[in-house]
């Protein structure tokens, strides 16, 4: 039975490959349909699912070409060397269908009829009308034109998601053709970018947000976990265990006294306010976990340095912190996830200066007009947090198990 | 107990390290906490007390009338009704597909790309999420050509195309396939790790005295890893119940999807009061999580 163990194990293996494929297709698909329609024109969004991209498209006239034209001058057009349709010099001699029909009707330089086969209509209207498709379909052999259709793949969405353009045909285009209403709001060149309607905008303003924010809470937490780690105080444990408890607290609680408090000492839609907002709420947490890697460091490092005569403020920055790079990067990695997809904070604390989220909302067009915005907008929210994520997943991984995995 | 008296310091320095942190915790988490508290027994404008949304003839709880309306209202009771629905199924569905996927992913030679896939929309919004799902959801009525990959393939299999998000119960459903879609990833690498943390020599000894996988999944894995998987399902109910984004960028909430967070979002500038009260509810709903988690640490302490 030798030679069919290894086929053996393969069947054996099969069903549990299948469910695992199964699997990540299932949950590759929803990100992947979005993916291929952000590169979609508005109308094809609209109109037709994203996996029809991947059908082939039959191409105007060829049907026809086929049917009448294909049987002499061949499937590219270049069997007969005295005409061949496969150069454009030869094509361009025929702009318009009704040219091409008079042509078909004289005799040829020999003097013999232009054989035709099968026959046209005899009726010049129907001869025409299928004329058109075959002219076009010349056009597309010979390269000189043919119909000239939108690319079906373009960035397009994208760049109307980055300048928030909300009209009816696209940026580009309207900028080249000069519409009026947008050059009313925009100025067609790079700065546009900066358009307080559009994802460039906001782009700035969350790398704004997130970074300040990822870095504040961990320097406060550092410095509050190395008290609870390395520290005696009265009622530490008491309070450590109140900590635990804040960390679910709902932000919901704070939404309204705090924007009350923010109005009042003007930190009302600032950087500043939601710095501090997302800081504290990231704080207990960030306090938790930093506390338990500080506390599984091995006693005996922090012994020596105090006994060499080292005070804490020394112990913390040359032993604690360098120590705690590892726990630290992925307690910024985690942080800036959160904060990077945060909504509702954003939308509340920072309404004059949307976030990505929040501006992707405010691009939904309510009839649904805008879908092909949309997936641009999505993705132009995406790229930054995939980069960190995949780049750094496993810094990530170790943010989320270290709360909740014992040991 | 790790810190005790490795080296003498005066009584003020400790909190000299903590207080900067804990200034913040109390005027951010603490002080609006108590504030929220209060508002939610106070009218929508703040300043009379809640039985001044009272009209006469009409039943009211008095100072408490907020919370009436939190727990009477029609739309209330759906998003109280909802979020029970989505804690009943979407817990254990996260939770099922996380240790499927972990434990299945464990037996292939690319687990580290099922891990990616599976693990991916954690990087993503729910506002992003929301937008992805609505291409599988779309709903074109007819048999014309439909821009929803589930509405392709039911129209494709010649059904008629179904409404996902705006028939009652189903639309309940799709969105928390979008819930599972997001978070059975989190769910998976914790569990996942804890897997990986068994002691071998455990599970090999069951194999060799002849115990089938499934007893061996059964009855060594899931008893041992059983505190992780408490701790994966306390976090799930706390992300459940605050559930709000998906429901805002989906349905808005209507449809009959209404959940908690959002009628609080919708009645924040309208109504602070019954905003607040709804807050309120959702603070209480999660003080169970919340003593578990700190026996929980207690626990662990002890164990030092």
């Amino acid at each position: 039975m030798k030679p069919f163990s290894g086929l053996n194990r393969f069947l054996r293996r099969l069903p549990l490959n299948l469910i695992v494929i199964f699997l990540i297709v299932i949950w590759f698909i929803p990100t992947f349909g979005v993916f291929v329609s952000s590169f979609r024109s508005r109308e094809a969004v609209r109109t037709s699912g994203w996996w029809t991209v991947f059908q082939k498209q039959p191409v105007v006239g060829e049907a026809e070409y086929n049917e009448y034209c294909a049987s002499c001058h061949g499937a590219d057009g270049s069997e007969i060397p005295e005409a061949d349709l496969s150069d454009p010099v030869v094509v361009e001699n025929y702009p318009r269908s009704n040219r091409l029909l008079a042509y078909l009707k004289k005799p040829l330089q020999n003097g013999e009829p232009h054989v035709q086969d099968p026959s046209l209509p005899e009726n010049p209207n129907e001869a025409l009308e299928l004329l058109a498709p075959i002219l076009d379909y010349m056009g597309t052999l010979s390269g000189s034109g043919g119909s000239q259709e939108v690319a079906a793949l373009s960035l397009r969405n994208y760049a109307d998601a980055l300048v928030g353009y909300k009209g009816t045909q696209d940026y580009l285009t309207d900028c080249e053709e000069g519409v009026e209403s947008t050059l009313a709001k925009f100025d067609c060149n790079l700065s546009d970018i900066i358009k307080p309607e559009g994802m460039g905008r906001a782009f700035i303003n969350t790398l704004i947000v997130t970074i300040v924010a990822s870095v504040l809470p961990i320097l406060f937490a550092a410095f509050a976990a190395y008290a609870f780690a390395w520290m005696d105080f009265p009622g530490r444990m008491w309070i450590f265990a109140l900590l635990v408890g804040l960390q679910i607290i709902p932000l919901q609680m704070a939404l309204i006294p705090i924007s009350q408090l923010y109005t009042r000492v003007g930190l009302a839609n600032t950087f500043w306010g939601i710095w501090i907002f997302h800081t504290a709420f990231g704080l207990p947490y960030a306090i938790y976990l930093m506390r338990n890697f500080l506390g599984s460091l091995p006693r005996e490092i922090f012994e020596s340095v105090y006994i060499d005569g080292a005070s804490h403020w020394t112990a913390f920055w040359k032993l604690a912190m360098p120590l705690s790079i590892p726990a630290i990067a992925s307690l910024a990695i985690f942080q800036f996830i959160w904060i990077w997809n945060d909504f509702l904070v954003a939308k509340i604390f920072l309404t004059g200066k949307p976030v990505l989220t929040v501006q992707i909302t405010n691009l939904i067009d309510p009839r649904g007009g805008n879908w092909h915005i949309m997936t641009g907008a999505a993705f132009l929210s995406f790229i930054v947090p995939m980069i960190v994520f995949f780049g750094l997943q496993r810094f990530f991984v170790r943010g989320l198990t270290a709360g909740s995995v014992k040991g | 107990m790790a810190a005790s008296k490795i080296m003498k310091q005066g009584p003020v320095v400790p909190w000299l390290y903590v207080l900067p942190a804990f200034i913040l915790i109390l005027i951010f988490v603490v002080y609006p906490t108590v504030n929220t508290i209060y508002l939610s027994f106070m009218d929508k404008t703040g300043e009379l007390p809640a039985s001044a949304n009272c009209v006469a003839g009409e039943p009211c709880w008095g100072i408490f009338e907020n919370y009436r309306y939190a727990l009477t209202n029609s739309e209330m009771t759906t998003a109280l009704k909802n979020n029970a629905l989505w804690l009943l199924l979407m817990v254990p569905a996260t939770l099922g597909f996380g240790l499927l996927i972990a434990v299945l992913a464990d037996r292939v030679r690319y687990e580290s790309l099922v891990k990616a896939v599976i693990f991916m929309p954690m990087a993503i919004s729910f506002i992003g999420a929301g937008v992805i799902w609505q291409f599988m959801y779309a709903f074109i009525s007819g048999s014309g050509s439909q821009i929803g990959v589930l509405n392709g393939i039911m129209v494709g299999l010649g059904f008629d195309p179904v409404p996902w998000l705006s028939t009652a119960v189903i639309n309940n459903l799709a969105l928390m396939m979008v819930g599972v879609w997001l978070w059975a990833g989190f769910c998976m690498v914790i569990l996942s790790a804890a897997l990986k943390g068994l002691p071998s020599e455990v599970i090999e000894a069951a194999r060799v005295d002849g115990a089938s996988e499934w007893n061996i999944f059964w009855k060594i894995m899931i008893p041992m890893i059983l505190p992780t998987i408490t701790v994966v399902a306390t976090t799930m109910v706390i992300i459940i119940l605050k559930i709000f984004d998906i429901v805002f960028v989906m349905t808005g909430g209507n449809f009959g999807t209404e959940v908690i967070a959002n009628r609080m979002f919708k009645l924040i500038v309208t109504d602070t009061g019954r905003s607040m009260a709804i807050a309120v509810i959702l603070l209480f709903l999660t003080i169970p999580i919340m003593i578990i988690n700190v026996r929980r640490f207690r626990a662990q302490e002890e164990m030092r």
